[in-house]
């Protein structure tokens, strides 16, 4: 595996990789080349990724995988062209530009690139999803959208505290795959007490998992109310056209007068305002804090962090944050911000999806890579086939849980008794230090 | 002070064009021949032409025209094929000495306005008229077609023939064709100018066509009524399509069957709709019409008038009496208020046929429109100011103006409202940029204020010459003017004639014609002096 850029993306995805793979990062920079060589159990090389000497110093002829991540699309495009020219590694390139992955999907081969991924894009859909969801910290489709997995914060205040799992779990489509509590994850059974500021992780149909929602807080349904997104960035341009899509109203605000105008342009059913969001009396006046959900997507965290504080003491409800530096999300959760959006983590689990052996058809990292959801096409060989479940979960790790099953595009309940066929598409959890296990497994 | 335009390469394009104005020019002459008549007079214009087109080419061999030159070249072009345009009016009233005999001395436009004031009513479409009997027994078969030919080229532009013919004109042409083109902006429909020029001229030729052997074929099955003949049905198909409105029949539509009027609407609508849109709907994509905001609008508009104007006729909203001077008498308004009070048909007829006469500025009337009762008088007049599509060649200010001036209203009301929203004025899912709608808004004030100064300086001109006028009659002839739409009210409605107008009026209108065509920026803009100076 050849990872051709050392920056935060690249060097998460050589971490989530090292363990199962050989792997070789190329950087330009040798203080970097240095850091990663000491930090890592991977390969780090010096030289520019574009050129083919650098790439075949690290042996791309005999590579299975090529991905360039730099923080420069261009570069990222030249280097999975040049490696597709002289191997034939399978190419994943990152861009940010969304042209270039609408020129990408015409063709699928342009550029010579695989498997391209857009940074902007993956992290407004994040967020659209985390939005869409209220009360949930993560949101994930699986299996063509027909399997939802979702993580909730259980409140104080919600009905579920006290509860046990039996009790809780009044839905046929939905399965309680998770429980964190502080630092502990168990793996509930029907008698598990939920309590207080657990996270539950679950996985079901998306009806159900809306209306567990529901359930979870009352306070917080189905999105009704309006959405500001504060910042014109690429997110937040995405953000609003997907909200768009979804018929869900919201306004843009945008500081700079030529970007506001352009944005303005681009998307007919966002009312876009040309404003500082930082400003009081522009918040009180246009009444932002009845909007329910505020989206920050400004250039910098610090900004970000600002205007959800802001806006939630305006009123608004919930606060969603971009926020670049991954270091920060736990930081700024824990100082009021709801939810905290990490582009580069959410290009790092795409990019992860695609590199997992065994043929993982989807990969959800929760718990910040803790634990995996991942959807997985059932083999013939496979020691799921032909028995009732309650007896093949034996060959497997103790914590997998199989959370949902489509066969055919049916959705099935898992069941004790239910028994899996080649060919069904399964979405299980598995903790992170046996999810390479179960897929090569399965 | 120095010119910074070059005027004379200007002038050379304009005798370019002339020359190229003689070969329409067989067509009165063939149909002269035909009929037995003299040709004279049009060999006389063909000759003039020639001379002064070569004379003004002499002025540059070799043009080469820039934005600014392309200005003075547009609105050089349509004065001076208006002066060409008077001759065989001129000739068949005073003969040529030595050479011919007048033919009919009695004609109005031996008056040297007169026939100025009827030239460029045909060219700019306008179709009003100072003759003073319209038939083909006061004029020759000859002059009556030629009437209706100059409306004909005026229509689709003589500018865009010649942008369409002349390939010295392929770089410039696109300017050229913008300052001439009705409407902001022109629909570029193939990569060279040229051809989109030719394809526009196609498609209204073919058109134009199809309507002639319609109406013929309406004459030959016998359900067009007395009047209609080959010569009547090609006089109305050159005069439908470009929103003319001359007619050789003194009572215009009137004069034909109803199943010739319901044949004529369409026409007219079609003539008032974007020709790109025709074109792209002609090719193969006909949704893109009913996608189009302002072809929507467009019909919109010319509905909502013909629902209230049938609402208002049907309930019997006539005149009440015969004004003293009216084109019509007591019988004729007894006859057509019993005809369509409380019969739906015709009822609807005339209200669609007369609303979409005057949106698309037409001008034609199935029925004299003065005896229609004063509110449905004013939704005419209120049409009058709306007009056709932009590249279509209907005039006034034009339904996307208005459009686009309703969008930028309400999105002010909204800014009032919301001081830091940003919301351009979007059309069919494009948006306009500031700048154009700015643009339209200019132009529509100016359309305006000079439509208020015009009646002002009218009304001030005929009240010098002594002549009696109602504000009604001078308020909707400079409406009707100004917009290319033809008739007005009262003694100038349908039936009747600007020919009580002093000749000092006549030239100004010749004026308001001449802009209204040109929608007055690139006339305006070659009389300012930053424009020949900088």
């Amino acid at each position: 595996m050849i990872i051709v850029g050392a920056g935060q993306v690249g060097e998460s995805i050589a971490a989530d990789l090292s363990d199962a793979h050989d792997v070789v990062i190329v950087e330009q920079d040798p203080d970097r080349v240095e850091e990663i060589n000491y930090n890592l159990d991977v390969l780090a090389v010096e030289g520019d990724g574009t050129s083919v000497s650098t790439l075949e110093e690290a042996d791309v002829a005999d590579a299975d995988m090529v991905i360039a991540s730099t923080d420069d699309d261009e570069t990222n495009i030249v280097v999975c062209s040049t490696a597709k020219a002289v191997s034939d590694a399978f190419t994943i390139a990152r861009v940010k530009n969304t042209e270039y992955l609408r020129t990408w999907r015409r063709s699928r081969s342009a550029f010579g690139i695989d498997f391209m991924v857009c940074t902007y894009l993956l992290a407004a859909e994040s967020i659209v999803r985390v939005v869409g969801l209220p009360a949930a910290r993560d949101a994930d489709t699986f299996a063509d959208g027909r399997v939802e997995m979702a993580e909730f914060d259980v409140g104080e205040e919600s009905p579920l505290a006290g509860q046990t799992v039996a009790e809780a779990d009044t839905y046929d489509s939905l399965t309680f795959a998770a429980v964190v509590r502080g630092e502990e994850m168990l793996i509930p059974t029907g008698s598990t007490e939920l309590r207080a500021d657990d996270r539950l992780i679950v996985i079901g149909t998306p009806r159900s998992v809306r209306a567990f929602a529901g359930d979870v807080a009352p306070d917080e349904t189905a999105l009704s109310g309006e959405v500001v997104i504060i910042g014109g960035s690429e997110i937040g341009y995405h953000v609003a056209r997907l909200l768009a899509d979804r018929g869900v109203d919201a306004r843009l605000l945008e500081q700079d007068p030529e970007r506001a105008r352009q944005l303005a342009e681009e998307l007919p059913e966002t009312i876009v305002m040309e404003t500082d969001a930082t400003d009081i009396e522009f918040l009180e006046r246009e009444h932002i804090g009845d909007a329910e959900v505020v989206v920050a997507a400004l250039d910098s965290d610090e900004k970000n962090l600002l205007a959800s504080l802001l806006s939630e003491r305006v009123g608004t409800d919930r606060s969603v944050a971009v926020i670049d530096q991954s270091e920060y999300v736990d930081l700024f959760e824990a100082v009021g911000v709801d939810v905290g959006v990490n582009p580069r983590e959410v290009v790092a689990e795409e990019i992860t999806r695609f590199t997992r052996a065994g043929g993982a058809e989807n990969v959800a990292l929760v718990e910040s890579g803790r634990a995996e959801v991942l959807e997985i096409e059932v083999s013939p060989d496979s020691p799921l086939v032909g028995e009732p479940i309650r007896e093949s979960i034996r060959s497997l790790p103790d914590d997998v849980v199989i959370g949902a099953i489509t066969r055919g595009g049916e959705y099935i309940v898992p069941r004790g008794e239910t028994v899996i066929e080649a060919g069904d598409h399964v979405v299980l959890f598995a903790a992170i230090e046996h999810a390479e296990t179960v897929a090569s497994m399965l | 002070m120095s010119i910074r335009v070059d005027y004379r390469a200007s002038l050379s394009l304009v005798g370019t064009v002339l020359k190229y104005l003689t070969v329409p020019l067989c067509l009165p002459v063939a149909v002269a021949l035909s009929y037995g008549e003299t040709v004279a007079p049009f060999l006389l214009t063909v000759a003039l032409t020639l001379l002064v087109g070569a004379g003004l080419e002499r002025l540059a061999p070799e043009p080469d025209i820039g934005a600014r030159e392309g200005f003075l070249m547009v609105a050089t072009t349509w004065i001076a094929v208006a002066l060409v345009g008077t001759v065989p009016y001129l000739v068949e009233a005073h003969g040529i000495p030595l050479l011919l005999e007048p033919i009919h001395p009695g004609s109005t436009l031996g008056n040297p306005a007169n026939a100025l004031f009827e030239s460029m009513s045909g060219f700019t479409t306008t179709g009003a008229t100072v003759l003073g009997t319209i038939n083909v027994t006061d004029h020759t078969r000859g002059v009556m077609i030629w009437r209706q030919l100059t409306q004909w080229l005026g229509g689709m532009g003589i500018v865009v023939l010649a942008v369409a013919i002349l390939p010295e004109l392929s770089v410039g042409g696109a300017q050229l064709m913008d300052a001439e083109a009705p409407g902001p902006g022109i629909e570029k429909l193939s990569p060279k100018i040229a051809e989109t020029a030719r394809v526009l001229w196609g498609a209204y030729l073919a058109i134009t066509v199809v309507e002639i052997l319609l109406l013929y074929g309406l004459d030959l099955a016998g359900m067009a009524g007395a009047n209609m003949d080959a010569y009547n049905a090609v006089a109305h198909g050159l005069t439908t399509m470009p929103t003319g409105g001359f007619s050789p029949q003194a009572r215009s539509i009137e004069a034909f069957s109803a199943a010739v009027q319901w044949v004529i609407i369409p026409f007219m609508v079609i003539a008032g709709t974007n020709f790109a849109l025709i074109w792209h709907a002609l090719s193969g994509s006909p949704e893109k019409l009913w996608r189009d905001t302002e072809f929507r609008g467009y019909l919109g508009a010319m509905a909502v008038l013909t629902a209230i104007i049938t609402g208002l006729l049907f309930t019997g909203g006539f005149a009440t009496g015969v004004p003293e001077g009216a084109t019509f008498d007591a019988a004729y308004l007894q006859q057509y208020a019993g005809m369509i009070s409380g019969n739906l048909e015709p009822a609807i007829r005339h209200a669609l046929f007369q609303a979409v006469s005057i949106v698309t500025t037409t001008g034609y009337a199935s029925m004299d429109f003065d005896v229609f009762g004063a509110p449905a008088q004013y939704v005419l007049l209120f049409g009058m100011f709306v007009g056709g599509s932009a590249g279509s060649t209907g005039g006034s200010i034009k339904v996307i103006r208005w459009i686009v001036v309703a969008k930028a209203v309400r999105r002010e009301l909204f800014t009032t409202a919301h001081p830091e929203a940003i919301r351009p004025v979007r059309l069919g899912g494009r948006t306009i940029d500031e700048r154009g709608v700015r643009g339209i808004f200019t132009f529509t004030l100016l359309y305006i204020a000079i439509f208020f100064l015009g009646a002002l300086v009218l009304y001030l001109d005929v009240a010098r010459a002594g002549i009696e006028f109602t504000v009604l009659e001078v308020i909707s002839g400079t409406a009707s003017t100004l917009g290319n739409v033809g008739p007005a009210f009262y003694r100038l409605g349908p039936m009747g004639s600007y020919l009580r107008f002093p000749d000092s009026s006549k030239l100004f209108m010749v004026v308001l014609m001449w802009a209204g065509r040109l929608e007055i920026l690139p006339l305006l803009v070659c009389l300012t002096p930053e424009y020949w100076r900088r």
